[in-house]
């Protein structure tokens, strides 16, 4: 295999070929900033947090591959301000209260506004009206604080291969569908277990009567950056499907 | 039904989009059952069926009237267009709230973006046929016509009458097509010596992007792939530009034997002509002109008697997407799946439809191609500039006595453009359609070539009595709605641009707004997933630049204004409380 090296913010990072900028900094322990990218599922390039310059172009880490020689900016000042507005773009089109949300502390989103220093939502609201699917015996699906990430669409097709999740409309008129023939959760074949139904990194795949377990102030992100969460995680999507 | 192309294993025999057009003419909306029964046979997710129908502006879930009414918007042949309001008009005359189907289920009403009638003004589509608009009488009329359920068929034929004004022939529409003739020559040269004579010829893609034709044809004839595909794009929906419709109607030829000499250079049995939805009223007078190539053994299993030289076009028509002219988009569409544009690289030269080699080129650009096959390299290059070899068919339109198709050498300036089609009060010209560029008068001097102002063929003339304000945020919304929602900055930023912009044009925008429009203009044209979002704030970015006065003289002199009219927002509850006095309002 043929090692070779990009450089990310003055860092110099090894890659093998066929590895995304992304794939080489989590491996190199150096943190982008992400929401809907997680190892092991199919990089995406919705969100747009990862975004990083080589030279004067701007692309997404996680769906570029790395070249040799690559320099990188990813943590300056102007990148981080992007950054910080494309998730306050994030909360105002949703419906995000974060004090009566069950995630709050465990979500990605939030833990994001932490992050980069976001101290408000800046832009005006959308007040969009979304509809709450709670038909399912264990899990709710809660389209107010979805922020189409499309995690749980891939998590469902490539890990539990199932394809219980899809998005449909065009603009703000996006919203993630069921794929089932009633377009209701509980005639989908979504089981608690799935990992469609644990990826979500806001509250908007939820499980029932599991409330509040972890104290506020106890959870993932009250105790962790999320660029400390971010290196480490990864699903062994191997092992997943050698067990079915 | 042809052969080369029933036996192929992956052609199913009805495009998903075909079948969904099938319904929603037969239903009025494609319903929850519809699409479980679509999916099962096309064995698909159903979400997947889902997620097309409501993508696509020409489908829907719920109940279109027997007569729907889709009024275009575009700045060119839109509703506002010559100072009437048709859609509020309509909203009178049918007693039906734009969006909406009237109780009785007769009519509907809406909006679309632009519908490719720029030379012919206001107009709309009605069932999908296209019709002009002209005056209020005609509103009127129409809206008697409805009422009494007269048949589409008994309206008057000539408000359906889609006339194409050419008013400047140039290298490529003086020249007699001999049908035949460029694939003879090729067949003579072989592949290898053809695509040395498109290289050779400098032909760039007329879509607006302008890369090497040759090029692309090189790299997609190199890739390895279980098959290669050639694609035609048209799905021409920048609003301003009409031209393709002049090609499908009168040079249809020349097209398809530009995409079938494509094939033989890149081995191909299998083109796609994407056709844009508003165009449907082109599709069986297409389907003649194919059909008749194929009985001449110009298409089909062994053209012009060459053995292993198979190729057949099927016409795939589009469903109202503007993102589908962005070639990704276009290819995902082709699979049967929302328009959402992939991450590039890979390139469609390589991996395109079902993943293997693809040639994706506008319609004028085949065109360009076989005139080249027919008159070699040297003739295309006698007109242009060193970098933008050949000619550009303008599509005209806007404030101009005479709107309509130009051709011209690339290096026309605007200012000569302007003087063909007689628009003597331009204050600003809009050159490549929403995305492209606005320059005012001090740019007309520039030139249409790839090294300066670039443009697919959309050429939109506005006249001084214009408000440049009212043009800036019909742009923003068309990119709001045409935006694919895949990615954060476009999908959002689009709808606070159009917010945005909407609040100064409503008296309420402050200095800040300005600072706030020009820091998310930049946001979205950086941070976005594809072309669209990258050039989705150019319009707004020259507006601020070249005609800065147009937003500053709408500014307010406070230092801030709420995003939103906290008076307009009780009108909600004065209606519940059945409320107008003084003491209702905030104001």
């Amino acid at each position: 295999m043929t090692h070779n090296t990009i450089t990310i913010d003055g860092q110099e990072v090894p890659f093998e070929v066929g590895q995304t900028i992304m794939d080489a900094a989590l491996a190199a322990k150096v943190y982008i900033p992400h929401l809907c990218h997680y190892p092991g599922l199919t990089p995406h390039g919705n969100c747009r947090l990862c975004s990083i310059e080589i030279g004067k172009k701007s692309v997404a880490a996680c769906t570029t591959p790395a070249v040799a020689g690559q320099q990188i900016s990813s943590n300056t000042p102007a990148i981080n301000a992007a950054r910080k507005s494309i998730t306050q773009m994030l909360f105002i089109e949703g419906n995000h209260i974060c004090p009566s949300c069950e995630k709050s502390g465990n979500c990605k989103l939030q833990a994001m506004g932490y992050f980069l220093g976001m101290l408000d939502e800046h832009f005006p609201q959308f007040y969009q009206r979304r509809k709450i699917d709670a038909s399912h015996a264990d899990i709710v699906l809660d389209r107010d604080r979805c922020i189409l990430c499309d995690l749980c669409v891939r998590a469902s097709r490539e890990v539990d291969g199932k394809n219980v999740f899809a998005i449909a409309g065009r603009g703000t008129e996006a919203h993630l569908i069921v794929n089932s023939s009633s377009g209701k959760l509980v005639d989908s074949n979504l089981e608690v277990d799935d990992l469609a139904a644990n990826i979500c990194p806001v509250g908007a795949i939820l499980k029932k009567s599991q409330g509040y377990d972890v104290p506020i102030g106890e959870r993932i992100y009250d105790q962790h950056t999320i660029s400390e969460i971010g290196l480490q995680e990864s699903i062994a999507k191997e092992s997943k499907s050698d067990d079915n | 039904m042809n052969q080369s192309i029933s036996n192929n294993p992956d052609s199913k025999s009805v495009h998903l989009l075909h079948r969904l057009y099938a319904l929603q003419q037969q239903h009025l909306c494609i319903s929850s059952e519809s699409m479980q029964q679509v999916a099962n046979e096309f064995c698909l997710p159903v979400s997947q069926v889902t997620a097309v129908v409501e993508f696509y502006t020409f489908f829907s879930r719920g109940p279109c009237g027997r007569y729907h009414l889709l009024l275009s918007n575009c700045t060119s042949c839109g509703y506002l267009v010559g100072g009437e309001n048709f859609l509020l008009q309509f909203t009178q005359a049918l007693d039906v709230s734009p969006g909406e189907t009237r109780s009785d289920g007769l009519v509907s009403l809406g909006e679309t973006s632009c519908i490719g009638m720029c030379d012919h003004g206001s107009a709309m589509l009605v069932n999908g046929m296209p019709l002009i608009l002209h005056n209020a009488d005609r509103v009127n009329h129409i809206a008697q016509l409805i009422n009494a359920k007269t048949s589409l068929a008994d309206w008057p034929a000539e408000w359906f009458q889609v006339h194409e004004s050419v008013n400047k022939k140039g290298l490529l529409l003086n020249q007699n097509f001999i049908p035949g003739l460029s694939l003879k020559n090729t067949l003579a040269q072989g592949a290898n010596e053809m695509l040395e004579t498109i290289l050779a010829s400098g032909l760039r893609g007329r879509g607006g992007a302008g890369f090497s034709t040759g090029q692309k044809w090189q790299f997609c004839r190199q890739a390895e792939g279980a098959g290669h595909y050639v694609v035609c794009n048209a799905d021409e929906g920048e609003p301003g530009t009409f031209k393709d419709r002049l090609l499908l109607r009168q040079h249809a030829e020349s097209m398809l034997e530009g995409m079938t000499l494509c094939a033989f250079i890149i081995g191909a049995e299998r083109g796609f002509i994407y056709l844009r939805g508003e165009y449907r009223f082109l599709l069986s007078d297409l389907q003649t002109v194919l059909a008749a190539y194929r009985r001449a053994g110009l298409l089909g299993q062994r053209i012009l008697g060459k053995e292993d030289f198979d190729f057949d076009i099927e016409i795939v028509v589009g469903a109202g997407a503007y993102i589908c002219g962005e070639e990704s988009a276009l290819i995902e569409s082709l699979e049967g799946k929302p328009g959402i544009p992939r991450i590039r690289p890979p390139f469609p030269v390589t991996h395109g439809y079902l993943n293997q080699p693809t040639v994706v080129n506008n319609v004028e650009t085949f065109v360009a191609a076989a005139h080249i096959a027919v008159h070699g390299s040297a003739w295309f290059k006698t007109m242009g500039t060193t970098q933008s070899a050949g000619s550009k068919i303008l599509s005209v339109s806007g404030d101009c006595e005479l709107p309509g198709v130009y051709e011209y050498p690339f290096g026309v300036s605007v200012q000569q453009v302007l003087q063909d089609c007689q628009a003597s009060d331009a204050q600003a010209v809009q050159i490549g359609g929403p995305a492209g560029v606005l320059i005012g008068k001090q740019d007309f001097d520039r030139q249409i070539a790839f090294e300066d102002l670039s443009t697919g063929g959309s050429f939109m003339v506005f006249g001084v009595h214009r408000d440049l304000l009212t043009i800036n945020r019909n742009f923003a919304s068309f990119f709001a709605h045409e935006s694919c929602g895949f990615c954060t900055p476009c999908r959002v930023g689009t709808q606070l641009l159009k917010n945005n912009l909407d609040k100064i044009a409503e008296g309420r925008g402050t200095r800040q707004d300005i600072v706030e429009i020009k820091r998310l203009s930049e946001l979205i044209q950086r941070y976005s997933h594809c072309g669209l979002g990258h050039t989705a704030a150019h319009h707004v970015i020259d507006g601020l630049q070249r005609f800065p006065q147009v937003f500053e003289e709408n500014l307010t002199q406070q230092s801030f204004m709420s995003p939103f009219d906290l008076d307009k927002t009780l009108e909600e509850a004065r209606q519940i409380t059945q409320r107008d006095d003084a003491a209702a309002h905030l104001k």
